[in-house]
């Protein structure tokens, strides 16, 4: 700790955010952060991207955050700019996104008196992050920003509020560097307990029909947890299937790879799941989109569980083995002491396992039907392929992000990611309107990426107002929109469940999007039908700045496979042709989301 | 053990930071996600390391009384969590101010009483007395249940102080 002659309050954070590494700030001024503003506006370190709603500036900051596993730094003013970024906030916490964000808050003599513009911002996002502090006291600054980030990203990462009030922020302040340890009471455990470890291994070497479920906390603990993941799939020639929000930690296209999980995961997944013996659980938690109906999970399976969260451990399954730890570390320690370990596994109860597994996949659960001929309607399954396929051979580095419904879930049976970092969506919370913003902290990160939101066209209406921010800053942004004038995922379940009674679900009056993309200072593009698909998506991607590609789809189609709310995994719905099956959901399964 | 369906009581005490909002964040946690509080007693207990005890009388399945511990113990500003109920035998302690008004008979009978339980009076008046009593929560809930004909009038009760027995601490 450096004590340095005093400076003004936005000097003194600002100073901090560059010892902290910040290079980027997603932000919306406004009176209780013009002190601050004013700050950026006299130095040349920290960039500052604009954004158009507060909300935005938070799924900007997430974009960023998981393209690079940095902290993202996100800057708003009191009151509105506050309540603005909560569904940000939530989502980050959801996500285990680490985030630092930054609020005015009225000056201290007013706190309590609704003034203008001010919120009880702390509690109001104490639900909403994982820590938040209220600077009262100039002694109190630096040291709460440099405690902010070690909370946002050690541990289970998450977003941390900074409330800054207007008098702390121009008033003279002292300045320290980053301290040794942070919060006094905040110790992360990240290295797992050796003896978790062997019994873990014992189960392994004992297993016959083995599976290893991971999820987002693989991607969270780094690229370097990512390989080892790989490593142990290698070694073990086990089975992997991955959340939503693990997907590209193995490569799609590793044949070890059953796909994705859940309820609109693929068959042999989700019986993989539902027949183990003995299931590896990495930095995933068991949530009701993962199960399906519980007491019918994987009942025949010795589970053994690896969470940095303490909390997540025995939440909705009990497990039989427990790792607390960060998901690399567990990994590493895990393939150490399993090549250590002389027992060698059954090998013919592995091989008959994959040969079941194969009858599974024999069914191609994520099979769709597409009329090739000219004048036919695209598939939406279709286009995501298409679109994959001629990512495929850019030479750039390809990220994906996603609005939230049907769109998001074919985007996640069939883009295949080969690597970390390059598959953001919002997956806990499920914000429509995450992926644009979140496309532009991924373009800001990447520069020279190929950055595509596959959208909705009901999504990306929530958070349309981001388009400026792209224009502003020149991001070649690709939009790439599954048009089927519905709230597709909303029309889907009513369909299902509420007997084709679409309330509300339609999108009437809907833009044309290639004026609103042109209004925009970007390129529009419309696929009318199928034979129109490849030449859009071929224009789409030699287009140098941002386009919005309008795909006209199905506007019936349903995304299958499913596990009807409440049912189990070994109950799914795998095609049109067996839907009814969902009249039979039971009055349980209907109260579920 | 509270009975029915695998319920139990448990006596968790939560060693916290002593910072604004430390007492907000655990209620909410109780709150947010649906847990019991049957009582919950705060105050600071070392000035120097800027730390407080919350003690929480709490109830629910074994699975969510280990939830209840696991949520405490990832906010931040926590220090230790120990769940007195489970981990050796403890001390839990309450105090409450007893108003019991009324006159002759019934108040004789009242002071009566409260000398069997050594509740202390701090107040009287010819019509009413305020008795201060410690004790467990059975030994308190036995008193009032004997107070109320006697003229209770007004109860103010602490919540319970919980402590290991012995040489182990928090």
């Amino acid at each position: 700790m450096t004590a340095a002659s005093e400076q003004s309050g936005a000097e003194v954070l600002l100073r901090a955010l560059k010892d902290q590494g910040v290079e980027v700030i997603f932000g919306y001024p406004g009176g209780a952060v013009l002190p601050i503003y004013d700050g950026l506006f006299h130095q040349n370190a920290i960039r500052h991207v604009l954004v158009r709603h507060e909300q935005g500036a938070v799924h900007a900051a997430e974009g960023y955050a998981r393209s690079t596993g940095r902290v993202g730094v996100v800057l708003v003013t009191s009151g509105p700019g506050a309540t603005n970024a909560v569904t940000g906030l939530v989502d980050a916490l959801m996500d285990s996104i680490p985030i630092v964000c930054l609020t005015g808050q009225v000056p201290t003599h007013l706190i309590g008196n609704d003034a203008f513009q001010e919120a009880d911002t702390t509690g109001i996002t104490r639900p909403a992050t994982k820590h938040n502090y209220l600077v009262k006291r100039p002694g109190d600054l630096a040291r709460a920003v440099h405690e902010a980030f070690i909370v946002a990203r050690s541990g289970r990462p998450g977003p941390v509020v900074i409330d800054l009030p207007k008098d702390i922020m121009i008033g003279k302040a002292p300045y320290s560097g980053p301290p040794e340890n942070g919060h006094p009471s905040y110790r992360p455990r990240t290295e797992p307990d050796p003896a978790a470890i062997g019994r873990a291994v014992d189960l392994l070497k004992g297993a016959r029909r083995p599976i290893i479920y991971t999820g987002g906390g693989v991607i969270n603990s780094g690229e370097e947890a990512a390989a080892l993941l790989r490593t142990l799939v290698r070694l073990t020639g086990f089975p992997c299937t991955s959340t939503l929000m693990g997907l590209g930690a193995i490569p799609a296209s590793d044949p070890r790879f059953l796909g994705m999980l859940g309820m609109h995961g693929t068959y042999e997944a989700n019986l993989a799941m539902h027949g183990c013996d003995v299931m590896l659980a990495i930095g995933a938690r068991f949530d009701d989109r993962v199960t399906g109906r519980l007491d019918a999970f994987s009942p025949g399976s010795r589970k053994i569980h690896a969470d940095i969260d303490p909390s997540s451990v025995n939440k909705n399954v009990p497990v039989e083995v427990p790792i607390l730890g960060d998901a690399g570390r567990v990994l590493a320690r895990l393939i150490e002491a399993y090549e250590a370990d002389p027992r060698s596994p059954d090998r013919a109860a592995l091989a008959e396992w994959w040969r079941e597994i194969d009858g599974w996949r024999a069914r191609e659960s994520l099979s769709f039907a597409q009329d090739l001929a000219p004048g036919a309607v695209i598939k939406p399954q279709h286009a995501i392929r298409r679109l994959f396929e001629a990512t495929r051979g850019v030479g750039k580095d390809v990220f994906v992000t996603t609005e939230v419904g049907q769109h998001q879930m074919w985007a996640a049976q069939h883009f295949g990611f080969e690597e970390p970092r390059h598959w953001m969506t919002s997956g806990g919370l499920g914000t429509m309107g995450y992926g644009l913003p979140a496309a532009i902290g991924v373009q800001v990160a990447h520069p020279d990426g190929l950055v595509i939101d596959i959208a909705g066209e009901a999504s990306i209406l929530m958070n349309i107002q981001e388009m400026s921010t792209v224009a502003q800053y020149r991001l070649p942004v690709k939009v790439f929109i599954l048009n089927n004038q519905y709230m597709g995922m909303v029309r889907q379940w009513q369909e299902l469940l509420h007997g084709g009674r679409y309330a509300e679900s339609y999108m009437a009056a809907l833009p044309d999007f290639v004026k609103l993309a042109e209004s925009f200072h970007a390129t529009g593009l419309r696929a009318e039908s199928v034979e129109q698909l490849d030449e859009v998506i071929r224009a789409m991607l030699a287009t140098e700045g941002p386009v919005i590609a309008d795909i006209a789809v199905d506007p019936k189609e349903n995304c299958f496979p499913m596990i009807p709310s409440g049912a189990a995994h070994n109950d799914m719905i795998l095609s049109a042709a067996t839907e009814d099956r969902a009249a039979g959901i039971t009055d349980p399964g209907l109260v579920l989301v | 053990m509270a009975g029915d369906a695998g319920l139990r009581f448990a006596t968790i005490s939560v060693l916290v930071e002593n910072e604004p909002g430390i007492l907000a964040r655990v209620v909410g946690l109780f709150s947010g996600r649906g847990y019991n509080i049957d009582s919950l007693t705060v105050a600071p207990v070392d000035e120097a390391a800027r730390s407080s005890r919350i003690n929480i009388v709490t109830s629910g399945t074994e699975m969510v009384i280990e939830q209840i511990k696991a949520q405490l113990g990832r906010l931040v500003p926590v220090y230790r969590v120990a769940d007195l109920s489970r981990e050796g035998p403890h001390i839990a302690r309450e105090m409450a101010l007893i108003k019991v008004a009324g006159t002759g008979e019934k108040r004789a009978e009242a002071l009566r009483i409260a000398e069997a339980f050594r509740a202390r009076v701090v107040d009287a008046t010819t019509e009413s007395f305020i008795f201060e009593l410690t004790g467990g929560t059975e030994k308190l809930d036995a008193f009032l249940a004997l107070m109320r004909p006697l003229g209770l009038a007004e109860v103010s009760r602490t919540g319970i102080a919980a402590i290991a027995r012995g040489t182990r601490t928090i």
